[in-house]
């Protein structure tokens, strides 16, 4: 799950992590009279939306006066942001950060996240905060250092980091009290990564988060019922958001052939076939191995329900929870229920193939039943396109 | 012969009393498995499926002389589940369990640095070797016993990929599902070693798909030892939706060679054999041997 940089913000500061004042605004009035609130002459206006890359993309702006606030948050709001980070749909601003524009002596980029080829957590600094680090580190314009953390989260060497960055003696002390609290707020909320980039020294000599972002484990979650209702889903897709309500992993794709399969490695290898045979898949749907017949006919319907889609291709191998004969009666509930049908190629092996042939005399499903999977993925493609105007 | 688990092979179920534990601790007496009883905090004592159920790993280890155990249990308590059976020096811990917090598998990694066990998993579909012992969840029906080792970082491709090797008329030493998780026990590279050590295994299939950096390390281990049996690589993932990514450090730690064409380019060189679609891994792992012979 990732937070957006007001929400960054607000869970830093509680545990002692400096950021810029500032207020999030609804509307362009809203933003002027926040920035006068806050005494701001100079100040940023910043898109909210849950990616980087947004300096970049103009969604932030610098402005110094309430009144330019104003227009700024007013250009802002309601336009959509997209940027390297979002995908090509990007994402639509409902509120915008007005922000107190901080006098920076320099700044650093500094983060902690989990390394997961080592199975550590570990600490990233470098020497200078900015928004295209990744290129100016491909081209050694810059550095990264690393410090991990002992088993347990135990905090060492500091101080040789802090020397590492270039940092005054003096910063010392604030710099390693900064990593403590870091690395408290990052365990605390079983974050994988927070980033501060850029984090700024002050002139009066404080480090203070001018951007930050967070990202929480989605497993973890249960956990933290307090980050669960942060969650803004008005930007999430609906149909994603109904699928995960049955127990069934969706991602939407620009394609015509609905893709049906239990297991995300099955999947992958499925939308790789589908390629390889020129075809373009809608969607990717995984059953989960939770998920009932009912859960499995919500899912069909939302594929029914989409006009894109042109055939259905089902590739299941039926384990022992999931066995084939569920996803066959979830398929007959749904031709039922919303009395749509496409073109449905249905591939199974596993458990209880041979009964879900069964259950889909019984409900009168007309499928196309090839057992071998190329096969399947072939017939799928060309029933698309036979459907489709020519691509 | 196979790898990690054998005839001897005498295995409890963490959270044998729950709806899946029973389900597949079921399924894997009826396949043969040496599933001598089960553990389950507070039900010690009591018997469930006509076995023994123990408050504790260390106790029900005690009693039964196991040798394997298999973690069945929530995802807010598997990592605890899997610690207590590293301490009570389980020789293999299979997890099943999905979705188990990032952290807490750091401190299993953790606790499996004092240890002696080896673990596999989370998100595991488990080990099977034919017609001897079946530790997980897969489906069993389409493997039939002989000289292929399979290693798989995916749970629902691995039945897959069994039948078809089955298909191909080869049989299997082990088939092994690693896990999916970015942090798990077992590594690719560690199970690839144990086939190579395997005097049954003449050949292995690698499942891997996009993310994390196991089969490039697998392929430095190959190229630098060249093992003389064929591997042949299923990678997954070449057209996977895009991700939204938030911020920059992934990209610091792991690089730019986690995609599948990076995987299938580093894997290549090593000589390894691809498979180019799913579909084509039995017969690719059948011509590979016609070769070699």
């Amino acid at each position: 799950m990732n937070l957006q940089e007001f929400q960054s913000k607000t869970l830093l500061a509680r545990y002692g992590i400096d950021v810029p004042k500032g207020r999030l605004a609804l509307s362009g009035d809203d933003a002027q009279a926040g920035a006068r609130a806050l005494g701001l002459e100079r100040s940023a206006v910043k898109a909210q939306v849950p990616a980087g890359g947004r300096g970049r993309s103009k969604g932030v702006v610098l402005v110094s006066s309430p009144e330019e606030a104003g227009a700024a948050a007013r250009r802002l709001l309601g336009e959509t942001l997209v940027t390297e980070q979002t995908g090509p749909a990007g994402y639509l601003v409902r509120q915008v950060l007005v922000e107190e524009a901080v006098e920076a002596d320099r700044s650093l980029y500094l983060a902690v996240l989990i390394d997961t080829a080592r199975a550590e957590i570990a600490i990233l600094a470098g020497p200078e905060g900015s928004e295209d680090i990744e290129d100016k580190l491909q081209s050694g314009q810059t550095r990264i250092e690393r410090l991990t953390l002992a088993p347990g989260g135990a905090l060492n060497e500091t101080e040789a980091l802090a020397q590492r960055l270039g940092l005054d003696a003096r910063l010392h002390s604030s710099f390693a009290r900064l990593l403590g609290q870091l690395r408290t707020a990052f365990m605390e909320n079983d974050a994988t990564l927070i980033e501060l980039n850029p984090l700024a020294i002050t002139t009066a000599g404080t480090f203070v988060a001018l951007d930050a972002k967070i990202v929480i484990d989605d497993n973890a979650l249960f956990r933290h019922p307090d980050l669960v209702a942060l969650r803004d889903d008005r930007e999430d897709d609906g149909v994603e958001i109904a699928a995960q309500s049955h127990q069934l992993n969706y991602v939407r794709m620009d394609g015509d052939i609905g893709v049906v399969v239990n297991g995300a490695g099955l999947g992958l290898a499925t939308l790789d076939m589908i390629r390889a045979a020129n075809g373009r898949p809608a969607n990717f749907m995984d059953i989960r191995t939770t998920a009932t017949s009912i859960d499995v006919a919500h899912g069909f319907a939302l594929l029914l329900d989409n006009p894109a889609v042109r055939s259905i291709l089902v590739n299941v191998h039926g384990g022992g929870m999931q066995p084939c004969d569920i996803i066959a009666d979830g398929l007959g509930i749904a031709m039922r229920r919303t009395g749509k049908a496409r073109p449905t190629i249905v591939r199974l092996a596993g458990n209880n193939a041979e009964y879900a042939r069964f259950r889909f005399q019984n409900f009168g499903c007309k499928v196309i039943d090839c057992p071998d999977m190329w096969g399947a993925v072939t017939r799928a493609v060309d029933e698309a396109s036979a459907r489709g105007e020519s691509r | 012969m196979s790898i990690l688990v054998d005839a001897d092979t005498r295995v409890i179920c963490q959270g044998m009393t729950g709806r899946a534990g029973t389900h597949y601790s079921a399924a894997m007496i009826a396949y043969g498995t040496r599933v001598v009883g089960g553990v389950r905090p507070g039900r010690g004592g009591s018997r469930h499926l006509g076995l023994p159920v123990f408050d504790t790993v260390a106790s029900a280890k005690a009693d039964t002389g196991a040798n394997a155990s298999m973690v069945f249990v929530p995802p807010e308590n598997a990592a605890a589940a899997m610690i207590e059976a590293i301490e009570a020096e389980m020789p293999l811990v299979v997890a099943l369990t999905e979705r188990v917090p990032l952290q807490d598998m750091i401190r299993v990694r953790d606790a499996l640095k004092h240890g002696t066990t080896t673990l596999i998993g989370p998100n595991s579909q488990g080990v099977l070797a034919p017609g001897v012992c079946k530790i997980g969840v897969m489906a069993t029906g389409g493997e039939r016993s002989g000289h292929i080792g399979i290693l798989s970082r995916s749970a629902s491709l691995t039945s897959e990929v069994t039948a078809q090797v089955s298909a191909a008329g080869l049989g299997q030493s082990t088939t092994v599902g690693i896990g999916g998780d970015a942090i798990h026990g077992l590594s690719m590279r560690a199970c690839f070693e144990l086939f190579l050590a395997d005097p049954e295994t003449h050949g292995v299939v690698v499942v891997g798909e996009i993310g994390g950096i196991e089969e490039e390390e697998l392929a430095d281990f190959i190229a630098d030892s060249r093992p003389d049996m064929p591997v042949v690589a299923l990678i997954v993932g070449r057209h996977a939706p895009e991700r939204r990514r938030m911020g920059h450090s992934g990209a610091f730690i792991e690089g730019a060679r986690n995609d599948a064409a990076g995987k299938i380019r580093a894997l290549e060189n090593a000589g390894v054999i691809i498979a180019e679609s799913p579909h084509l891994v039995g017969e690719t792992m059948q011509r590979a041997l016609l070769i070699e012979a």
